[in-house]
């Protein structure tokens, strides 16, 4: 394992685009998709922008309380996967999305489906930390107050406390509940962030890069935080940083053009990947 | 433990939370939509109201009454000797040589002619003022112009009077017409206008008549009632405060005598109230008044006008003799109700039947209204037209173009382009966009004490209100030519600079010619908001009264905006569907400008 | 020889003065095929030599026209008999030196004029003439003067391009400064004759008093003893029409900006926008007609007929007119300032499961609040200099009422109505009417400066 991450800690080389021309015709995925104990099961998922056919025939199960990170090159459609999760594709209007996704066995693509109950039990942290210009207290409490979770203001006292110490920023912000979100740090933006998420329960919490824009001390403490946070959630984590998904996931999907090239578990797709452009991709070796 | 809420035992799971409180929050965001919806519709709703309202007052001022008459040119007095027939003589000459004729007994004789019967000073006047002031001064163009007509009749189209002309335009009274039955006789003199008639109908055939006469006073008297009603809410509130106490003695007192006031209303409207029902129910005739509906029956190309009312037999009085005296069978004969009371009109009753009468032989007829267009103003509603202000506008604005242009696009040039960062530019800046937003009225102000006062710049002219116009679009354009600029991309600049321009050279031949789309859009549009500007305008003197139309820039003269406040300020009733005219005239230039405007944008619109 | 004729007549000597500069600058190259001798290119040299021409005689001409009355008044004033003279208020001076220019100019007079004016006004008239053919010559005389400097200074090296360029940048930054001078303008002319309105009415007075009726303030010692210079009952009403104003138009705006930008569907937007922004093209005369001839009666039958009394120039009827007026311009504006919420934010609410009138409601609102109140703030100075429809739609009379139904009067209404009636100069009553303007001045200065600054910061922070 360590000798992944050092083969790994090569810098990502750049895509060249004769190579990629030749594996076009990637349609089937390698490695096994489905999980013995699926929380959420993707069959056959296309997306597309206008005419730009972003994501291809991906099929992927995200098993319960586990961590599955998605890998790729940039613009691979990892972001689009994950949105496609919690229907947050629904928000961009050029955005087409078609397979059959299941929650639980409940299938969320219908256009019946309602979006509100299905966001709240599938949550998102983005990339940029995006806290509310509100106080870090309200932060907290504006998931819980749309969806009526407490009763009193004692419970969303409880709530908003409990958020913030699964989150691990209690102790460092407690004294300034009432300072505005947007002064903290970017670290601790980013995990008022994720305790924004877990206010509300949800059962999948879906993270796009969510430490791409912080330093290596605070990407650190989100790392011990996912791995706290498995122990309940099921959790699906985009990650330029091969180190990370190695650090903190279970299984890992390869992701390139649109194509879900291989997916597998974390030690084989790190140690014995079966896909040349996996192999490419996880070695740095790009042309 | 999958669930972070369960904190007090027996706590449903989120998710049932959520799912329960589904209902609630979707009804609130229909409800928040429908509150956006609503709001649109308002304002789109607000619109509509207001083109409606212009439009539906003002269509009728393109239509103008005249009266169509044969005019005797009367050589005798229009021309004693002759020197004009002879021809050869210039303009001034001509006006001096009419200078004293009196077309106006011209114009009167014509109309007289008409009315034979009318005798009297009174009648006379009354017919008189169905005439336009302008009428008169038809003629002497007609002389003026064609010396030929003199010694010859002619037949003229004259300008109606403005309140004939709200009549033939439905503004004065509406009018509905009842159908005779029975057969109408008419017993008394039969010549002279004014004098009283007795009318008899056979099979009560005054009946619907007299039924409806007494709903209309029924109707008064609910009217006062509601006033009264009113009247006696207002006066509980004070007695209520009275009650309260805790007011001062001076409050006290005004509120005694404000109560005092109501309450001797109240029965001064009691009496009258009393006093109409009892008109209505009683078994005489009943008495047609002044404030009541006029009756007016036609018959026989006559008119006579009901005074007193009863089922078979009517009281009435000779407004227009009928050409026959025979007895007139049921159905030749009709009532015609203008259920505005006399006493509430321009025009009286015997008016009303010489105007109903002229347009039965269709002398008085309706055409399109070329002076509104060619005519300055005037205090005669028939007689003013915007000629005046059109052309003081255009001057106004040709003017504000000239000045404002080259100095928008010469502060904005230098500003974008130019302007070293610092404290001074700041300013400007900060500057050019407050006075973006200062109120129009203060430019007036500074017009008044700097150009007027200090400088000199006379009074009412074009000129000093393109000075004041300029002043207040400059930031409107500056603002969009430095838009302009700042929309032209850099790399333009870089490969003008790169032949070896200077940095003038490639501003002038290179980025200001890419820039120009975009601030003729914003000058335009700064335009467009100088020619509906009248607030400050009023402060330098536009307001004044002028009849002529302005030949230049220095003439004093006036805008479109600023006449139609001066016209809507009119008490005439003939000057509301003018100022709506004008106002549709106004915002037909509006739209022309503000549609060139987004054609140039959208025409040159480029995207980098 | 009107200004006009003369200011063509140097336009023309400009394009001559261009043609001939070329030429010169051509001439002194030694031709056509030569010209790459010269400094700059020949056109440079004809515009060096029209700005030569023009600039000196166009100032010239500008200040003439501004002085050439004054001057010419003084000098006929002066002709007068003294005694004449010294019998004169400020008043008949001033009537005696509009008769005595109306004879000059040929205007008709309703009354015969005396032999004095008629003197006089020969006088002026002979004093025009000279100043007429003085101007002439000068103007002349400068043309060529200039010329001929542009002429002798044509050689290859002159550095045509580079003087004609730092010319047009000088005229640039004047041109740029105009917005200064305005400002500067507006200020010295308010406060110019506010001062001296001061001197004769107490501030105090003018800000505390409640009691407002210029029109009978004749006497000038007597202002202050009766205080009808009290403009409190102007600032209440000014505030009553706009507060009506405001009730209006800032929910139907921003509900309307958050249904266009956040709900519409794509054709009610193209449609709905436009339309809607038609209202704020309309020219403001056509407001206060509406106000006046629609509204005002509407509101007054619909008093009636539910027994209130609504005055027929209602503080109502002019505030709901403004309020729609304004309408667009708040949507206008909360729209840019919606639009400008990162998205990231929508995101946030819409990941936690939010619907989209809570994310609207309790993260797009309080995170544009301050660009909406710079709004806001922009349409309450807007509404507060509002002149025309008040002027139509609002009354006369100083009542100091919150009661909407009544009629009140605003600060612009009172300006407007003191400076077009009968002027007397200097009086009390005149200045007053500057003294408004020096207070509305800098209420919506006051107001723009905050809100701009407001919507600036609010655009910096999520740029
Ligand atoms: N809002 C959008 N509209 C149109 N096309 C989009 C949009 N978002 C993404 N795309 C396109 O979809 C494809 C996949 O984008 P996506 O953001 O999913 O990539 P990614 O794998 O997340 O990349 P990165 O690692 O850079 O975040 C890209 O080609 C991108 O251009
Ligand atoms: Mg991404």
């Amino acid at each position: 394992m360590t000798m992944i991450v050092e083969a790994s800690a090569v810098k990502p080389a750049n895509l060249k685009a004769d190579h990629l021309a030749q594996d076009q015709s990637t349609t089937t995925t390698v490695g096994e998709i489905s999980s013995p104990n699926p929380r959420m099961v993707c069959r056959d998922i296309n997306v597309w922008y206008n005419n730009n056919h972003a994501i291809k025939h991906v099929s992927l199960d995200i098993g319960k309380n586990e961590v599955i990170a998605m890998i790729g090159p940039s613009g691979c459609g990892k972001s689009t996967f994950l949105r496609c999760l919690n229907r947050m594709n629904d928000t961009i209007p050029a955005a087409r999305v078609e397979g059959s996704i299941t929650l639980d066995g409940q299938e969320i693509q219908d256009k019946g489906i309602d979006v509100v109950p299905l966001r709240a039990r599938v949550g998102m942290v983005f990339q940029k930390p995006n806290p509310f210009p509100k106080s870090i207290y309200e932060n907290i409490a504006y998931g819980p107050r749309i969806h009526g979770l407490t009763n009193s203001r004692a419970e969303l006292d409880e709530l908003v406390e409990t958020s913030l110490q699964r989150a691990g920023l209690w102790k460092e912000v407690k004294d300034r509940l009432d300072a505005p979100g947007t002064g903290l740090s970017g670290g601790q933006q980013q995990r008022l962030c994720i305790a924004r998420t877990l206010s509300v329960s949800p059962e999948v919490i879906l993270m796009d890069e969510p430490c791409s824009a912080l330093d290596p001390i605070a990407t650190a403490i989100i790392e011990d935080l996912i791995d706290e946070l498995r122990q309940q959630y099921t959790i699906a984590i985009v990650t330029h940083s091969m180190q990370q998904a190695a650090r903190v996931s279970q299984r890992t999907a390869y992701f390139h053009l649109g194509d879900l090239v291989e997916v597998g578990t974390t030690d084989d797709i790190f140690n014995q990947p079966k896909h040349k452009l996996t192999e490419d991709y996880i070695t740095g070796r790009f042309g | 433990m999958t669930n972070t809420a369960t904190t007090g035992g027996a706590r449903r799971s989120p998710q049932a939370i959520v799912e329960a409180s589904l209902k609630r929050r979707y009804a609130a965001e229909r409800r928040f939509r429908l509150l956006g919806a609503g709001a649109v519709a308002l304002g789109l709703g607000f619109v509509l109201i207001l083109f409606i309202s212009i439009v539906s007052k003002g269509y009728t001022a393109f239509f103008q009454s005249y009266i169509e008459l044969p005019v005797t040119f009367d050589a005798e007095l229009i021309d004693p000797q002759g020197v004009l027939r002879e021809g050869g003589l210039d303009e001034t000459e001509i006006a001096q040589q009419l200078r004293s004729v009196n077309f106006l007994k011209l114009a009167r004789d014509a109309l007289r002619a008409e009315f034979p019967a009318v005798s009297g000073r009174t009648q006379r006047r009354e017919l008189d003022a169905l005439l336009s002031p302008g009428a008169p001064l038809q003629l002497r163009r007609m002389v003026t112009s064609d010396a030929a007509v003199i010694g010859t009749e002619q037949s003229v189209r004259l300008l109606a009077d403005d309140d004939v002309d709200m009549f033939m335009k439905g503004r004065a009274t509406p009018i509905s017409r009842l159908d005779g039955a029975g057969v109408l006789t008419l017993e008394g003199d039969l010549e002279k206008i004014g004098g009283e008639l007795v009318v008899r109908v056979t099979d009560d055939g005054l009946l619907p008549l007299l039924e409806r006469a007494r709903a209309r006073l029924h109707d008064q008297a609910d009217r006062l009632e509601r006033q009264q009603a009113g009247l006696q809410r207002s006066r509980d509130a004070q007695t209520a405060r009275l009650e309260q106490g805790g007011l001062g003695a001076e409050q006290t007192a005004e509120a005694e005598r404000e109560a005092a006031r109501n309450a001797r209303d109240i029965a001064r409207l009691e009496t009258k109230i009393q006093a109409l029902r009892a008109e209505a129910e009683g078994s005489d005739a009943l008495l047609l008044g002044a404030d009541a509906p006029s009756f007016l029956l036609r018959i026989k190309d006559g008119l006579i006008k009901l005074l007193a009312l009863e089922a078979s037999a009517a009281r009435a009085e000779l407004l227009v003799p009928p050409v026959s005296t025979a007895p007139a069978e049921a159905g030749t004969w009709e009532t015609l109700e203008l259920s505005i009371p006399e006493g509430a009109r321009r025009l009286t009753d015997q008016q009303l039947a010489w105007v109903l009468r002229l347009q039965h032989e269709g002398l008085l007829s309706k055409r399109f209204n070329v002076p509104f267009f060619t005519n300055g103003t005037s205090r005669e509603p028939e007689l003013a037209g915007i000629a005046g202000a059109v052309l003081g506008s255009f001057y106004t604005l040709l003017l504000t173009l000239l000045f404002s242009f080259p100095i928008a696009v010469g502060a904005a040039l230098y500003l974008e382009e130019f302007a070293p960062k610092n404290r001074i530019t700041d300013l400007i800046e900060v500057n050019i966009n407050n006075l973006a937003a200062v109120p129009s009225i203060v430019f007036g102000l500074l017009g008044l004490a700097v150009f007027i006062n200090f400088f000199g710049v006379p009074r009412s002219t074009p000129l000093v209100a393109a000075m004041v116009l300029t002043l207040m679009t400059l930031p409107t354009i500056i603002i969009a030519s430095r838009a302009a600029l700042k929309s032209v991309p850099p790399s333009i600049r870089e490969a003008a600079l790169g032949v070896g321009a200077s940095p003038l050279q490639t501003r002038l031949h290179h980025v200001l010619p890419l820039a120009l789309p975009g601030m003729m859009t914003g000058t335009i549009i700064g335009m467009a908001q100088a020619l509906g500007e009248s607030a400050p305008l009023l402060m330098i003197g536009m307001i004044a009264f002028i009849v002529d139309i302005p030949q230049g820039f220095t003439d004093p003269a006036t805008v479109l905006p600023v006449q139609i406040f001066l016209w809507a300020d009119s008490p005439e009733r003939g000057f509301v569907e003018r100022t709506s005219a004008a106002i549709m005239v106004l915002l037909a230039f509006l739209i022309v400008m503000n549609l060139t405007a987004v054609l140039l944008r959208r025409r040159f619109e480029r995207r980098w | 020889m009107s200004p006009s004729l003369l200011l063509f007549i140097i336009l023309a000597a400009m394009a001559l003065a261009y043609h001939l500069g070329r030429k010169r600058a051509i001439g002194v190259a030694g031709g056509l095929k030569k010209i790459n001798r010269l400094h700059s290119l020949p056109a440079y040299y004809g515009f060096y030599a029209a700005l030569w021409v023009g600039l000196p005689t166009l100032l010239l001409l500008l200040f003439w026209a501004g002085l050439q009355d004054h001057i010419l008044t003084a000098l006929t004033l002066a002709e007068l008999p003294a005694e004449t003279m010294a019998n004169l208020s400020e008043g008949q001076l001033s009537l005696l030196v509009s008769d005595i220019r109306n004879l000059a100019s040929g205007n008709l007079m309703g009354r015969e004029p005396s032999a004095e004016v008629e003197v006089a006004a020969a006088h002026y008239l002979r004093l025009q003439g000279i100043a007429n053919i003085t101007l002439w010559t000068l103007v002349g005389a400068m043309a060529l003067a200039g010329m001929a400097w542009a002429w002798q200074r044509t050689t290859p090296s002159f550095r045509a391009r580079n003087r004609v360029e730092s010319i047009v940048m000088i005229l640039l930054i004047l041109f740029s400064s105009i917005a200064i001078l305005t400002t500067l303008g507006i200020l010295l002319s308010v406060l110019f004759e506010s001062i001296r309105f001061f001197q004769k009415v107490p501030w105090t007075e003018f800000l505390f008093g409640t009691q407002w009726s210029p029109q009978i303030a004749l006497r000038a010692e007597q202002v202050g003893a009766s205080g009808a210079f009290g403009a409190i009952p102007l600032f209440t009403g000014t505030l009553l029409v706009s507060f009506i104003a405001m009730l209006l138009a800032v929910p139907v705006g921003l509900l309307s900006a958050v249904y266009l930008a956040e709900y519409a569907p794509r054709a009610v937007r193209t449609w709905a926008k436009p339309v809607l922004e038609i209202l704020a093209g309309i020219p403001t005369v056509v407001y206060g007609f509406f106000a006046a001839l629609t509204v005002a009666p509407f509101m007054r039958g619909l008093g009636e007929s539910v027994g209130l009394d609504i005055a027929s120039e209602s503080a109502l009827a002019a505030g709901l007119v403004m309020g729609i007026m304004i309408i667009p311009f708040v949507s206008s504006l909360s729209e840019d300032v919606i639009n400008a919420v990162p998205q990231s934010l929508r995101d946030g609410s819409y990941a936690l499961g939010a619907t989209q009138s809570e994310t609207i409601r309790r993260v797009i609102f309080p995170a544009a609040l301050p660009g909406i109140v710079g709004g806001v703030l922009l349409a309450v100075s807007r509404a507060i200099g509002e002149t025309m429809i008040v002027v139509m739609a609002a009354g006369l009379a100083a009542n100091l009422t919150a009661n909407p139904f009544e009629s009140v009067t605003t600060v612009t209404v009172q300006i407007v109505t003191l400076l077009t009636g009968d002027q007397e100069f200097d009086s009390a009553k005149t200045l007053a009417a500057f003294a408004l303007g020096l207070t509305l001045f800098v209420v919506t200065l006051i107001l723009n400066v905050i809100a701009l600054h407001i919507v600036r910061k609010y655009r910096e922070q999520y740029d």
